[in-house]
């Protein structure tokens, strides 16, 4: 296995596919039509591996590697559906369900809500655990943008598309654990941060989390896909 | 610096020391000075001066039994005294040159005869701020012998051959780590050592930090000499203000005597180190996590590969080790790599210290060679089960371990046995149990532990031990069912397996052991209410009249 050769052959889903040294398991996987479901991995910012929905089985080692960060390597065997991937998916976006508030019906996504589509894909159809019910606050404070942490997954895109992409880096995460929150600066409300009202967090937030004041109501889609576009206009600079 | 002139240090120390004709020595690390042992120090050093005797009052590391403390070791005739009070100063020294004082005196052969001393070596023998009474025991010899006798790959060679395995809780085989980093390119290359010690009641740690730091640096030195480093970072939890005062007076005495800085000992070998502090997060233990956390981010681990070795601090090959991984090497490079194989059982080499906490007669400090029996460490060296009370589970491992029942006490310690019977070593912890202990209570205890530890970043440790926190204490109130149960080993499952870090990985644990060797206690709780040990606090059941 010479690692400089460029181009590696590998086998994901039982189907043969070759790629570029570097490429992620993710995206071989969607340049050759096979889907691993995602939700803090954004085509455009840089992966962080946290949410865990994307995992998959690589023969020979019993760790389950998340698709988004990991590299390719000649001659690897990957599985992207079996069962108990299946499994740990579900109860991932269960977790996620019950961990804040995510009644679907009363919230500014509902029907352009990645979690709310992630559910319906993996037959999420009851939670059995625990609703957890935090008793989170919604900061209104900015002119065009609200942010309700009742509906924040933590997939801390916002926070990468505002320091990778924007450069102000206004948000960050706060606290640890499952006290663990998305702040604007240094935990000012966000209509006094030094926010440049961009709109891009609101943009990428999967959730009914960021949403613009503007479009409140049931049509609130949202449209991601500048990112890569933009990052090769970048480049083609 | 040479060869020739640490040995004429170390005999002037000698010299210095043969002025006197006793030397006693006074514990003064943390369990033994919070019982006043620096005013016992003070008071000795007052009735020294008074007899006209010639004495020499020394503070020492931790000696190891600090239940007995405070402690204090009159040499040469290597009289142990316990529970000494600053009153009782006048009487020990009256006694130098007579008869020891009975009323202090302690036996604690057994406790000490059993145990193998390397780490440890130097703790309750040297005053850890003075680089001299290091060298005066073979203090760094290792590391000029490496520089002058030794090629970096001969030094990678040497810790391979010794078997020895990191001590900060995985067990990765450290030659194969050095070798790794070594074999990484470029020309700017860092190493770690990883002090964070985060497990609760664990302080093997701290106490090598306050009691031997030379010990560290010499390790550190050698590490760097061999994968061709130049620059060191010792990362301390912030709540070890006297392993970092210890640690800057040892780097600055080490850079004065030219053992650190550019060009050590005449050799083109340049190497130092810096201390960074931590806040004291469980998880910036985790190596990606305190990588971050010295490179000045937030402290969350991040997904490997790439593994340290290859890309750590600031993108750079890093060789990142436990604080007893580095205090190993030094007596490896002294007396070879076989001598280090030949201690210990046929996978787990040399010895290891834990801190023997929970219902045992003598808690404190031990280090025992690998492949000794649980029951040794706990009947012989422990001195056993106080109050009448029996046995009833092992902990190791912390957060990360699990529970060993008391009927597998015939059981060897090593990485492979423990981990085996759903524990594993962990950095040295290990907790005493007995029936007075609630096992739901105490995995209950552990996750919410990792619940309030976890970074958040990755939802299945950030949720899932939240979660798990709630069934448990559902279940330790009475209000569990069934189904909560099978709920709570579907999340373990989860947790495990979809976690992005260690501490994730391995939160689980202490659940699946207790679950494993003590069901029944969970079934007591939930079908008949009632807890077996007498520590939850169910309430009677409300009989509802029709
Ligand atoms: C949650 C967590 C906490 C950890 N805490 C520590 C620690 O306090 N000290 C330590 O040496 N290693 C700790 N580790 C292990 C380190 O990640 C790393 O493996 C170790 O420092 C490597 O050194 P070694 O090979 O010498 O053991 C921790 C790991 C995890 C997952
Ligand atoms: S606010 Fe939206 S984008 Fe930001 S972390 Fe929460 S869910 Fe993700
Ligand atoms: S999409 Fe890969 S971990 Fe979130
Ligand atoms: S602190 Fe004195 S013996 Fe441990």
């Amino acid at each position: 296995m010479n690692d400089a050769v460029e181009v590696k052959t590998l086998i994901i889903d039982e189907q043969e596919v070759s790629a570029r040294r570097g490429q992620t398991i993710l995206e071989v996987a969607r340049e050759n039509g096979i889907q691993i479901p995602t939700l803090c991995s954004l085509d455009g910012l840089s992966s962080v591996g946290a949410c865990r929905m994307c995992l998959v089985e690589i023969k020979g080692s019993n760790k389950l590697l998340p698709a988004c960060v990991a590299t390719v390597y000649e001659g690897m065997e990957v599985t992207t559906n079996s069962e108990r991937l299946q499994k740990y998916r579900r109860n991932i976006l269960e977790l996620l369900f019950a961990e804040r508030n995510h009644i679907c019906s009363v919230c500014v996504s509902n029907g352009h809500c990645e979690l709310q589509t992630l559910g319906q894909q993996h037959g999420l159809t009851h939670v059995r655990l625990p609703y957890r019910n935090p008793d989170l606050h919604v900061d209104a404070s900015h002119e065009r943008f609200t942010v309700d942490h009742n509906r924040c997954v933590l997939c801390t895109r916002c926070v990468r598309v505002c320091a990778e992409i924007e450069g102000a880096h206004i948000w960050d995460v706060k606290g640890r654990g499952i006290d663990s929150i998305v702040i604007t600066d240094l935990n000012q409300p966000w209509g006094e941060s030094a926010c440049t009202r961009c709109g891009k967090c609101v943009q990428v937030c999967p959730t009914g989390a960021l949403f613009d004041k503007s479009k409140v109501g049931a049509d609130h889609p949202k449209y991601p896909d500048f990112l890569p576009f933009l990052n090769m206009m970048r480049e083609a600079q | 610096m040479n060869i020739e002139e640490l040995e004429q240090i170390a005999e002037s120390v000698r010299l210095e020391n043969s002025r006197y004709d006793f030397e006693v020595n006074v514990c003064m690390d943390l369990a033994c000075m919070s019982q006043g042992s620096d005013r016992l120090r003070d008071e000795l050093v007052k009735a020294a001066e008074a007899s006209g005797k010639k004495v020499l009052v020394r503070r020492t590391g931790c000696m190891g039994p600090c239940s007995s403390g405070p402690l204090v070791r009159v040499d040469p005739e290597e009289t142990l005294y316990h529970h000494v009070k600053a009153g009782d100063a006048e009487a020990i020294v009256s006694s130098l040159g007579g008869d020891p004082v009975p009323a202090l005196q302690c036996d604690l052969n057994e406790h000490f005869d059993k145990q193998v001393r390397v780490v440890l070596e130097n703790a309750g023998h040297i005053d850890p701020e003075k680089i001299d009474d290091y060298i005066a025991r073979d203090g760094y010899k290792a590391l000029l012998t490496a520089l002058t006798e030794m090629t970096p790959n001969g030094v990678v060679h040497r810790i391979t051959e010794s078997g020895l395995r990191g001590r900060g809780g995985g067990g990765y085989p450290t030659g194969l780590k050095w070798g790794t980093v070594a074999k990484a390119g470029g020309d700017l290359k860092y190493v770690v050592c990883n002090g964070d010690e985060g497990d609760p009641g664990a302080f093997m740690d701290r106490s090598v930090m306050e009691g031997d730091p030379h010990r560290i640096i010499e390790g550190m030195a050698i590490a760097a000499y061999g994968v061709g480093a130049s620059k060191g970072f010792i990362y301390v939890r912030a709540e070890y203000p006297i392993a970092v005062s210890r640690l800057t007076t040892a780097l600055r005495e080490a850079r004065r005597r030219g053992l650190l800085g550019n060009g050590i000992c005449g050799t083109t070998f340049n190497f130092d180190v810096e201390i960074r502090l931590g806040a004291g997060a469980f998880v910036c233990g985790e190596e990606t996590a305190l990588l971050a956390s010295i490179e000045g981010r937030r402290g969350t681990p991040r997904p490997r590969p790439p593994y340290p070795a290859v890309s750590g601090l600031w993108g750079k090959p890093t060789l990142i080790n436990n604080v007893e991984t580095y205090a190993n090497v030094a007596p490896i490079v002294r007396n070879g790599g076989k001598w280090f194989f030949n201690m210990g059982s046929e996978r787990s080499k040399g010895t290891k210290v834990f801190a023997l906490t929970g219902r045992i007669t003598h808690t404190g400090l031990i280090e025992v060679p690998l492949g000794i029996k649980l029951w040794e460490i706990i009947d012989v060296i422990g001195g056993g089960v106080p109050g009448g009370h029996t046995l009833k589970a092992v902990q190791t491992g912390g957060p990360s371990g699990g529970c060993i029942p008391a009927e597998m006490l015939g059981l060897g310690v090593s990485y492979d046995a423990l981990m085996a019977a759903g524990s594993i070593m962990g950095s040295g912890g290990m907790i005493v149990m007995d029936d007075t202990s609630c096992m739901v209570n105490v995995a209950r205890f552990f996750i919410e532990f990792c619940m309030t530890e976890s970074c958040g970043k990755c939802i299945p440790c950030r949720a899932g031990t939240a979660q798990m926190y709630t069934l448990l204490t559902r279940i330790c109130e009475g209000q569990g069912t069934m189904d909560d149960l099978d709920l709570l080993v579907e999340l373990c499952d989860t947790v495990k397996n979809a976690s992005l870090c260690g501490l994730g990985q391995t939160a689980p644990n202490p659940v699946l052991s207790t679950l494993k060797y003590f069901r029944n206690e969970y079934i007591e709780h939930i079908v008949h209410k009632r807890c077996p040990a007498g520590v939850c606090n169910i309430q009677a059941p409300v009989e509802v009249l029709a």
